[in-house]
């Protein structure tokens, strides 16, 4: 089923959680709603929900303006940070709740109930737990439950509100590529909510990236990574490093040094040039072209990556990462001088920095 | 000696525990012991007796059965009050909420009195309720009426802390999973808050048994039909019986104790079930 958020805005007091927000949620796809915390992320996904309403715009799902429709009523299933299982149930009788709680004449029958429930229990693998109580699960097993509850309604539309929030990062790691795996074997429509970008990146089709209660921006995971259209979005998603200066003939000049930046860019007396730690060649100071002299105050060679953190003239860090067999061959240790040269920088005027 | 010394991981152990019994010795035990001694002392007819007398049985009937509906009825209201004072905000809800530990604080007869007045057939309340042939002072109904009322405050502070705990998540969940807002409240709030209205069941229960003060004004101590077990003890003690007194008293004790000890073995198997292993 599609969700499409109409103009949606939502105050708390004087504080503007969401503020005119609109997207659309194709049938079938897995979209992270990424953000810092107070982002209104939660805020919009529990509208979606109906556990929330909005003081302006519309939800549609399917088409169908759903906006005063009770959370009941909108074949949602919600999936909560901190699983809220019901203690005193066991867990089959957890993931059966939503089935046995219907009107009697749309209540499957007992034997019914069960073979669904044991299904869904086989496909979030923990069959085995049935007759367990929440109180003896990991956190892990908890959640998988707590998403089987969900489920177990057939729900139109999956919410998960930051699903691996209180797991420890190797059990967050797991559960996401199974969450991957399962939408994939399932298809319903999900929106998930994380501030996580790497979860967002690594798990969803579309991420959709908000700031204090706007929408940033919308896209595929490569394209945001590596488009980003706003200043945020270019320094939330991964480290970043920041170059102020102004633009003339095509150069960014930063200080006393200019930086080509190609093509098609106005000139402009304060931008910013956003430049990824992996984005940059590292070249010895002798070889002197065009690049910016630095200075190396540390490196950190563990693994394939070398990260090396170095000091501009002016005294600000830069940090750059480049393979391990290239630096290698460099011969470059702490101290040394170096030259960076950046081989993609985007540019974003000031103006578009105060939005 | 090559032997390690093992720590426990909670220490204080035995120092809590000593002292713990040697309380429980001097504040509990050992006067309901002289209670038992005395009654020993009476020989089995004259026990017999004292406890059968149909005044006393009748006084039984009344305490236990009286104590009981309203416990029964204070874990009803008891946990509208909780619920009120914990899920709404209003104007004076601190108030409300001091309000709920009078029954705690005011002297007992002072309440009694106060009730008794009140209710009375020519009292402000009383006096609306006689032309419907409803009588409450001076009748059993005036003796359950001031049960209920030093009862109250127990369940209400058990179930409150209890009622706060519950995540609203958890009644999201429900509803999201399509539970109206009754079946939420029957098989969801009412479960978690089980345990802690049996505790304010058997406090409160508990507390109305050992009850005198308030109840003997507004009770009216009428032979057969208004007198409450402890008010008896007392009449055996004003007559030198202390033998007697002791003998109803050592009844009530081993009722009581009973009652307590199902209720909180209920309590704990409820509390067992879905606890256990965490």
């Amino acid at each position: 089923m599609s969700i499409a958020i109409r103009n949606v805005s939502k105050k708390f007091g004087a504080f503007k959680a969401l503020d005119d927000v609109s997207i659309d949620i194709p049938s079938g796809q897995l979209v992270a709603l990424l953000g810092p915390s107070g982002c209104g992320k939660t805020t919009l996904l529990r509208i979606i929900a109906g556990l929330e309403y909005a003081d302006r715009g519309q939800i549609l799902l399917e088409g169908d303006d759903a906006s005063d429709r009770h959370v009941r009523e909108r074949q949602v299933g919600f999936v909560f940070q901190h699983y809220a299982l019901f203690r005193h149930m066991t867990v089959f009788d957890n993931v059966a709740f939503g089935l046995r709680v219907r009107p009697r004449r749309h209540r499957p029958s007992e034997a019914e109930i069960r073979k669904r429930v044991s299904r869904l229990l086989d496909l979030v693998q923990l069959g085995w737990l049935a007759d367990r109580y929440p109180s003896q699960l990991s956190g892990g097993q908890r959640q998988r439950i707590a998403l089987a509850r969900a489920l177990a309604v057939e729900p139109k539309v999956l919410l998960l509100d930051e699903p691996f929030g209180a797991l420890d990062a190797k059990v967050r790691k797991e559960l996401r590529r199974w969450l991957r795996q399962l939408h994939d074997e399932i298809h319903v429509t999900s929106v998930f909510v994380t501030h996580d970008q790497e979860e967002a990146l690594e798990v969803s089709d579309s991420v959709v990236l908000m700031n204090k209660g706007r929408v940033e921006q919308t896209g595929s995971p490569d394209a945001v990574y590596d488009h980003p259209a706003t200043p945020f979005v270019a320094s939330f998603l991964g480290s970043v490093n920041l170059f102020h200066g102004r633009v003339e003939d095509g150069h960014l000049h930063v200080g006393e040094h200019a930086l080509a930046l190609g093509d098609g860019h106005a000139p402009a007396e304060q931008a910013v040039g956003f430049v990824r730690p992996h984005e940059f060649d590292l070249l010895p100071a002798a070889a002197n072209a065009g690049g910016l002299p630095a200075r190396i105050a540390r490196v950190i060679a563990i693994g394939p990556m070398a990260q090396v953190e170095l000091t501009r003239v002016d005294g600000e860090l830069i940090e750059v990462s480049v393979s391990r067999a290239i630096f290698d061959t460099l011969g470059l240790r702490e101290g040394d001088h170096v030259s960076l040269r950046p081989r993609a920088i985007r540019v974003f005027h000031n103006d578009r920095l105060a939005a | 000696m090559g032997k390690l010394k093992r720590f426990s991981p909670l220490p204080g152990f035995g120092l809590t525990l000593g002292y713990t019994l040697f309380y429980l010795l001097l504040i509990v035990l050992i006067p309901l012991a002289a209670v038992a001694g005395k009654t020993f002392g009476m020989g089995w007819e004259a026990f017999w007796a004292a406890i059968s007398n149909p005044r006393v049985v009748a006084s039984y009937q009344l305490s236990f059965g009286a104590s009981l509906l309203a416990a029964a009825v204070n874990v009803v209201f008891g946990l509208i009050f909780a619920w009120v004072l914990v899920r709404y905000r209003f104007p004076g809800k601190g108030l409300v909420d001091a309000l709920v530990d009078l029954p705690f604080a005011l002297p007992t007869a002072v309440a009694g009195i106060a009730l008794a007045t009140i209710y009375a057939p020519n009292g402000p309340i009383g006096s609306l309720l006689a032309p419907f042939g409803i009588e409450i002072a001076y009748t059993p109904n005036g003796v359950l009426l001031a049960l209920v009322f030093i009862g109250l405050p127990f369940v209400v502070r058990t179930v409150q802390p209890v009622l706060a705990d519950l995540e609203k998540e958890v009644e999201e969940a429900a509803a999201g999973l399509g539970a109206s807002r009754w079946h939420t409240f029957l098989k969801i709030i009412l479960p978690h808050v089980t345990p802690a209205l049996l505790t304010g069941f058997a406090m409160a229960f508990a507390r109305a048994v050992g009850e005198y003060g308030s109840v003997i004004f507004i009770a009216g101590n009428v032979p057969m039909v208004s007198e409450i077990t402890p008010l008896m003890i007392i009449t055996k003690l004003e007559q030198y019986d202390y033998q007697g007194a002791t003998a109803i008293a050592s009844v009530m004790l081993v009722i009581s104790f009973v009652l307590l000890l199902v209720i909180n073995g209920l309590q704990g198997w409820m509390q067992n079930r879905y606890t256990k292993g965490a």
